[in-house]
């Protein structure tokens, strides 16, 4: 059970934000853009240097390698990038066809060329590539952005289910407020200037 | 050895090629012949004083200053390759990364090969030292500045790439192996070229010169022979040196890339406006 916490951190001139995000909860995140939503999340995910505390159930960021980190706490940034032909390049191992099949995908998905990959293709593809490494907290960046409406109740079901099976904490950022309600248990709001308050 | 001399007047001949060559340009405003008279000029002065030079360090063998003078050619080869980077790391780094790798790389193989291959006596001779210097050098440099300027463009292109793939938990070495790859190919093929092209379709330099210069073709060959497998080398080392140590410029302790926080842009001279 690995809750992830949030001591004085500061990055950037932003912060300190402290706040805790425990296992199997979402916390919902929402503003303008601008106003460093992704900053937070690459702050969390150690890919910007960063003061104060962070960690992971009882391990603390400083006290693993980077990469180590960002294995168990999984960032998925709001654009995905590709830089083999195909698909199943990207992955160590292929994800199991009860996956693929939840997101709309047949096998054959990892023989595709990324170049004939739609936007919405690529971002549900982009989820399958976050979780091979098993992560034990998913830093969401708008994860649904360019999908369709049903496509984006699946993709919300699909990721929701992850993280109750593995009891893992998420950071969900998203434009929609509506979504937010449906899939966080606390919300927040990050204004202009960095600051964060709860939304009720 | 009996080569035939060179005078001005000789000289001048081929140089009016060259002025025909400019009023050619001129005259369908390729407006090319200004650099084309002005590198011809430098080669003239350039090569002169280096001959006044090297006929006084020829005639003596003085340590120091040969070592004077591979000082300044490693410091010219140095320049060279920083001016030739687009994206370069900030602070002196940006000058020294080229010019220890080539310091590394050439200076150890050319001592190798003079103490274990030629065997001159005593090994820093001028008239050996020098010129095999000033051809590793050569070849290094370029090979280190393609490779150099390969390798921090591509990343600066693709750091979008490069920042998604430490996100998946990758490594820095992992992250950035395929741009590592095709930098060090962008170094090595020109040398690798021409080996494969030697003797086929050019006759090397450094030959024709020896041949000119009246030697017999079969030492000609096996000195060339010797050069080309020392430059290769000399380049390859040279190479992966200043890779490894501009890699480690892109990022910090815990792996994250640091490419706008350590490298900046030199926006290209004479562009658009």
């Amino acid at each position: 059970m690995n809750g992830l916490r949030l001591e004085n951190l500061s990055f950037l001139g932003r912060g300190p934000y402290t706040f805790a995000v425990e296992p199997g909860q979402v916390l919902g995140l929402h503003g303008a853009s601008g106003a460093g939503k992704s900053l937070l999340l690459r702050a969390i995910a150690d890919l910007e240097p960063h003061e104060g505390h962070l960690c992971l159930g009882q391990t603390a960021c400083n006290e693993i390698s980077g990469p180590h980190w960002r294995r168990q706490v999984a960032y998925l940034p709001a654009e995905s990038f590709w830089w083999h032909e195909r698909v199943g390049q990207h992955f160590k191992v292929p994800p199991a066809a009860s996956w693929l099949q939840q997101l709309g995908f047949t096998s054959e998905v990892m023989d595709w060329e990324i170049n004939r990959l739609s936007t919405g293709e690529k971002q549900r593809l982009a989820i399958f590539r976050l979780l091979q490494n098993r992560p034990k907290a998913l830093l969401l960046d708008e994860p649904t952005a360019s999908l369709d409406q049903g496509s984006i109740s699946r993709v919300e079901n699909f990721i929701l289910d992850y993280l109750k099976e593995n009891s893992a904490p998420a950071i969900w950022v998203s434009h929609d407020p509506v979504q937010l309600k449906r899939v966080a248990s606390r919300r927040f709001e990050i204004l202009v200037g960095g600051e964060m308050r709860e939304l009720a | 050895m009996n080569v035939i001399p060179l005078g001005a007047f000789e000289l001048s001949l081929a140089s009016l090629l060259v002025l025909l060559l400019a009023f050619l340009s001129f005259w369908h405003r390729l407006e090319i012949e200004r650099p084309l008279l002005i590198a011809a000029l430098r080669t003239a002065v350039q090569l002169s004083l280096i001959g006044l030079v090297l006929n006084v360090v020829f005639s003596t063998v003085n340590f120091y200053l040969v070592v004077l003078i591979w000082s300044l050619m490693l410091a010219a080869a140095g320049w060279e390759v920083m001016s030739r980077q687009k994206v370069r790391v900030k602070g002196p780094a940006r000058f020294l990364i080229g010019t220890s790798s080539m310091l590394v790389s050439s200076f150890s193989i050319m001592v190798l090969t003079l103490t274990l291959v030629i065997k001159v006596e005593p090994w820093y001779s001028p008239r050996y030292a020098i010129p095999i210097l000033g051809m590793l050098l050569g070849n290094t440099m370029n090979g280190v500045a393609l490779a150099m300027n390969a390798f921090s463009n591509l990343a600066w292109t693709r750091w979008q790439m490069i920042e998604q793939r430490l996100a998946l938990g990758q490594t820095s070495v992992e992250a950035i192996e395929d741009i590592w790859r095709e930098s060090v190919r962008t170094g090595l093929i020109p040398i690798i070229n021409s080996m494969a092209a030697a003797g086929l379709v050019s006759l090397p330099g450094m030959m024709t010169g020896q041949i000119l210069a009246g030697n017999t073709a079969g030492e000609a060959v096996r000195y060339q022979i010797l050069i080309m497998f020392m430059i290769s080398s000399g380049t390859g080392f040279g190479v992966i040196l200043s890779l490894w140590l501009m890699r480690r410029k892109m990022f910090d302790a815990r792996e994250r890339l640091r490419l706008r926080e350590s490298f900046y842009r030199i926006e290209p001279v004479g562009s658009k406006k």
